[in-house]
């Protein structure tokens, strides 16, 4: 926006402290998916020496991704073309067959969904199906006892995130997964967020289907995958050539799914170390930002186990989100926040608002998060720059003293 | 969304920040819960012209930046000729703004007509009135997200 333009900005240090909207591709990622380039490149559904090449690298990928993930057959693994298309492909294919094939029409979905599990649900409600939007409690977790207290005969599907993309809570998936089976309803989870981050086992959790993305975890931007498991009713969102045995059709990008595979499983080999790395990371982001500052606020709970390691989501009261980010911006910092303002949308973040955020603090948000290759001495650029950027905007701030000065 | 580099300007470096103690009229628009909140308050002098003006502003680069703008052109300006810049001349001086901030222009219009009017009922004259669109209940500051998008 303003590279280089700023006499302020400090072209020695920057941050980029937002892997949960994104992610470099790993080099490790790139040289694996390189030869399915320039060699490998055949279509492979052609019977050809080619496609059989390129058949057999998909299928390796697939089987190499599968186990990743814990399902029990390679063949329960679509690959796509984007988280958000495998969020909706299962939340519209479930719950449409599924109520096709004599389930109820009533669909759960947690307040605190991505928009592509969102979107669809609010469809399917135009549609004629029920939706209950199912809310976590203050903590930002999901609660296995609220969805019991939903959930009827009629649940055809229910869908819950496993860890959310703006507070980093961690939902009981497998509890989750049981309470719905108890009514005989399918559960999808979004582990876009989740996987490689904290332990996913598709068949221990007992999970119906669930959606991943490569960019998340290293790996290209384009390429994501859908589990689900044998049985569960679907129907393609894509049809045509019949690709991913019909459920979805269009040529495999079999070097994006070479490299999916790869990324998974460095995230996988790299988990145990990157967990306390990033943990300690994000504790002292947190720690070094709201003892810096009066008037912040820490959102959803940190308790191990229910906190993802590499999200923090923290409020600095008075302030509005956008500014700050901007202002970090000139200084070489990225990161997210749930403001209004910054998204282009009529409210502040929907996740903040469900638990229970006002929409005033909500406002001031900012999303931190990290990754591979965040180091201690960018979270500590980053804890040293925020200070005089909060205490400038709240001096040109016309309520911040009104609002909360008596308390600092 | 891209911020025009006149936005970033006076969004880095804002123009005429903070408040005018013994200021002729206040204006204060917005509300925390939106996310934006704009303070004016101007010194009138001789002929009515606005001899210095300040503000103050919670809310996002455009907020800040429109409300900066908002100043400079406001500033030597008879009051009921300042009282008339619209939002559209706040956002072409910063040299446009992203569909989804139009908003912001009209808080920052808003927050100087306030401010004019009161200073009239101050001084026991007529104050302009007129559409003040940001104090109106049924006003959408986002309903320009879907005309324009």
């Amino acid at each position: 926006m303003t590279e280089g333009k700023d006499p302020e900005v400090d072209t020695e240090r920057n941050a980029y402290l937002d892997y949960s909207a994104t992610t470099p591709v790993d080099q490790r990622v790139i040289d694996a998916m390189m030869p399915h380039w320039t060699e490998g490149w055949g279509n492979p559904n052609s019977l050809y020496r080619q496609g059989r090449d390129a058949f057999r690298v998909l299928e390796g990928a697939r089987e190499s991704f599968a186990t990743g993930i814990g399902a029990a057959n390679p063949t329960e693994v679509v690959f796509t073309g984007a988280g958000t298309e495998s969020d909706n492909a299962a939340v519209l294919g479930i719950a449409r067959v599924g109520k096709a094939r004599g389930k109820g029409n009533h669909v759960v979905v947690s307040a605190i969904e991505h928009k592509a599990i969102l979107e669809p649900a609010k469809l399917l409600a135009k549609q004629g199906f029920d939706v209950t939007y199912l809310k976590p409690r203050q903590d930002g977790v999901m609660y296995p006892e609220d969805l019991r207290a939903v959930v009827s005969d009629d649940t055809v599907l229910v869908s819950i995130m496993h860890v959310n993309n703006e507070i980093g809570t961690i939902a009981p998936i497998a509890e989750l997964a049981a309470v719905t089976h108890e009514v005989g309803g399918y559960f999808h989870t979004d582990a876009v967020q989740s996987l490689g981050k904290v332990p996913f086992d598709a068949a221990a959790f007992g999970i119906d289907a669930a959606s991943f993305s490569a960019h998340k975890m290293y790996g290209p931007k384009g390429v994501a995958a859908l589990y689900l498991k044998r049985g569960t009713p679907f129907e393609p969102l894509l049809i045509g050539g019949g690709q991913e045995s019909k459920k979805r059709s269009g040529t495999q990008n079999v070097a994006g799914a070479v490299g999916f595979a790869k990324a998974l499983e460095l995230m996988l080999e790299e988990m145990p170390s990157e967990t306390l790395r990033l943990t300690t990371l994000r504790d002292r982001v947190i720690a070094g930002i709201t003892g810096s500052m009066p008037n912040t606020m820490v959102n959803g709970t940190m308790e191990a186990g229910s906190h993802a390691p590499h999200i923090a989501n923290i409020v600095i009261k008075g302030v509005e989100g956008e500014s700050m980010l901007l202002q970090l911006d000139n200084r070489g910092i990225a990161i997210s926040t749930g403001s209004a303002c910054s998204s282009g949308s009529l409210e502040p973040s929907h996740v903040l608002l469900a638990i229970g955020c006002p929409a005033e603090l909500a406002h001031g948000s900012l999303r931190i998060s990290l990754g591979r290759f965040t180091t201690p001495d960018q979270v500590e650029y980053l804890i040293e720059v925020l200070p005089a950027i909060v205490e400038r905007l709240r001096a040109m701030s016309p309520v911040y003293a009104k609002m909360f000065g008596d308390q600092s | 969304m891209l911020y025009s580099d006149k936005v970033m300007d006076h969004f880095n470096n804002p123009r005429n920040v903070g408040v005018i103690d013994d200021a002729d009229g206040v204006g204060e628009v917005g509300n925390p819960v939106c996310g934006d909140v704009m303070k004016i308050t101007i010194k009138v002098g001789d002929a009515d012209k606005i001899e210095d003006i300040k503000f103050q502003t919670l809310g996002c680069g455009a907020a800040i930046a429109t409300s900066s703008i908002v100043t400079e052109l406001a500033r030597g300006m008879e009051i009921h000729d300042a009282a008339a810049i619209t939002k559209k001349q706040v956002a072409d001086e910063l040299g446009g703004l992203p569909p989804a901030k139009m908003h912001c222009s009209v808080l920052a219009t808003d927050g100087l007509k306030v401010a004019i009017d009161d200073y009239l009922v101050k001084h026991g004259r007529e104050p302009i009135g007129g559409d003040i669109q940001s104090e109106n209940p049924d006003f959408d500051p986002h309903a320009d997200i879907d005309e324009e998008h």
